[in-house]
């Protein structure tokens, strides 16, 4: 079991790394990716199918798809192709500065907060005890965020959906 | 009688065979034996199901179009054998040919290619697609994996095609393959939330999100003869005709062909494919088709269950495939008949209609779990009432976004 934790963990950070070292915005937004399935991966490992299944669903199906629209769409320079611009020292820097307070933060977060002991069993974790918990301890905010989501989509069709353009033969 | 029928022989026997052959090896391998056989089951019968696919549909497709279809591939003389099968055989044997020739095909690569991703885009797409086989109930006791999120699972696994398609564009390097990636991707974003939101009212109503429990819950006849499958409720038959558009939306089936429309553009996105990497799409392309075939028997025809009591002697694998034949033949009489959309008309259709009505069909499942204690006479304002929720706004819907635009005049040149 730990060996399959190690290799789940080398595939996460490795493809992590890669898609930072990468100069091509294209691979570095599909190792991304790669690397959001691995956290699904972890998921699994841990027990916690609904979760992993939701990641993929969510981060490899969607959110990914956000990303590549978005590196495609606001491309500039065609001749460069994707390139990112070489590395000045205040670029290194200043990125080495965020990196450090981000790892600041979370070592911090991680050192103060107290980790219960393990629960001698397992917690049930099928589908139905979940959804139970959504519904019984978190009902309203989630109905809350379904009506946001439902009125999001809605608006973003009326929006989207412009009838100047339409004539007579675009009958649907 | 049901219990006769689930205890059968037929009905246990891929079970016990498969069991027999696991207890063959020693005990360190078992387990990986039982899961080897399980994938080389699935792989055997979808893959020859897909062979046999592609054959009935050209043979279909050309019956609709007042031709013959394949007829011409026999078997071919062996030199080493003293006799030939000189019968064509219908041209069964079509589909082995047309796979000798992807296969000795030349696999071209264009120059500025992304070879990486030009390689695993074909490899991706089929790895997913014959992932969704594995959470679909075949038969009362065969299913490959029983997860409790099975229908999650299932569109997870999907989810991965769009990037397979994003990858196959971009790696061509070619304008038009990453324009018609762009396409497909548009149409498959556009149908993903139709799909998903048909399927809901199925989890409402089940209260499960286990393929195997939503089977087994539609179990039972009325009389004996009238079966509970999620289809013959008013937000079944809802859900399923949605879901019906939408899979043929999401497996590229005409007449929501236009990724890779034929006669317009190249193949889309596949215009840099070539040989055995083209085979892989189009491979995947049906197995997609088949899996949300599968899906459809699963959730609204009633999996394995036989429509009546007296036809339970047949095995119920043996329904299954026989219901999943149905559909897909469905889907080539559909592809035969339709022509195909517009771009435009096809997001327009799936935002501003099949997502509105999916969405009060959720509404509709919602009422009609609330107000399952009724009975007598309040069944048939039950029933109405579910059905007037689905109806009424349909043709209201249909009416409004067709106002002045329809019935279309067809000119013709002079």
């Amino acid at each position: 079991m730990t060996f399959a934790l190690i290799l789940i963990a080398v595939l996460m950070l490795g493809s992590a790394a890669a898609a930072m070292l990468l100069r091509n915005l294209i691979h570095s937004a599909l190792l991304l990716i790669l690397s959001w399935a691995g956290v699904a991966m972890f998921y699994l490992w841990a027990g916690a199918e609904f979760v992993a299944f939701a990641q993929i669903l969510v981060y490899v199906g969607a959110i990914s798809m956000v990303v590549l629209f978005a590196v495609l769409l606001t491309r500039q320079n065609q001749v460069a192709d994707m390139l990112i611009e070489p590395a000045t020292r205040l670029r290194a820097i200043s990125a080495f500065t965020v990196g450090a307070c981000l790892a600041a933060v979370m070592a911090s977060a991680i050192l103060s907060s107290h980790f219960r002991p393990p629960a001698a069993a397992a917690p049930a974790t099928d589908v139905k005890q979940i959804g139970l918990d959504l519904m019984q301890h978190h009902g309203a905010a989630l109905l809350i965020v379904g009506v946001i989501l439902t009125v999001a989509l809605l608006g973003a069709t009326v929006l989207a959906a412009t009838e100047a353009k339409r004539n007579r033969e675009d009958t649907p | 009688m049901i219990i006769a029928a689930a205890n059968s022989y037929l009905e246990r026997a891929p079970l016990e065979w498969r069991d027999w052959a696991v207890n063959l090896l020693p005990v360190p391998l078992q387990w990986l034996t039982h899961h080897l056989i399980t994938i080389v089951g699935v792989l055997a019968v979808f893959g020859l199901f897909f062979a046999f696919t592609t054959v009935a549909e050209r043979k279909l497709l050309g019956r609709l179009q007042n031709r013959l279809g394949p007829n011409r591939s026999g078997v071919p003389k062996f030199s080493i054998l003293p006799w030939h099968l000189k019968h064509k055989l219908f041209g069964l044997t079509q589909p082995f040919a047309d796979a000798i020739k992807a296969l000795t095909k030349e696999d071209i690569v264009p120059a500025a290619a992304d070879h990486v991703l030009h390689f695993l885009a074909p490899v991706i797409v089929v790895a997913f697609s014959l992932m969704t086989f594995a959470v679909l109930p075949f038969g009362r006791n065969i299913i490959p994996v029983d997860l409790d999120a099975a229908l999650l699972y299932f569109f997870a696994a999907g989810a991965a095609t769009e990037l397979a398609i994003f990858m196959a564009g971009w790696s061509s390097r070619n304008k038009y393959s990453l324009l018609a990636a762009m396409r497909a991707l548009a149409q498959l974003i556009s149908y993903e939330l139709p799909l998903i939101l048909s399927v809901v009212p199925i989890v409402l109503v089940a209260g499960t999100l286990s393929t195997k429990t939503i089977v087994v819950n539609q179990g039972f006849w009325t009389f004996g003869f009238l079966p509970h499958w999620f289809i013959f409720t008013p937000w079944g038959a809802a859900g399923f005709l949605i879901f019906l558009v939408a899979a043929l939306a999401e497996s590229n089936r005409s007449p929501f062909d236009l990724p890779e429309a034929e006669s317009e553009l190249i193949a889309g996105h596949l215009t840099e494919y070539s040989g055995f990497k083209y085979a892989l799409f189009f491979m995947a392309e049906y197995f997609g088709l088949t899996a949300l075939s599968g899906l459809g028997v699963t959730l609204f025809l009633g999996g394995w269950q036989a429509p009546c009591a007296f036809l339970e002697f047949i095995p119920s694998y043996l329904w299954f495939m026989m219901k999943l034949v149905g559909m897909i033949v469905f889907f080539i009489w559909v592809r035969g008949t339709l022509l195909r959309l517009r771009i435009d008309q096809l997001t327009r259709l799936a935002w501003q209609f099949l997502v509105p009505l999916a969405l009060l069909n959720i509404a509709n499942a919602a009422f009609w779990v609330l107000t399952s204690h009724w009975s007598g006479p309040l069944q048939l304002v039950r029933w109405a009432v579910s059905l007037a929720i689905v109806v009424i706004p349909f043709l209201v819907m249909g009416r409004s976004l067709t106002a002045g635009y329809a019935p279309r005049t067809y000119r013709y040149a002079p």
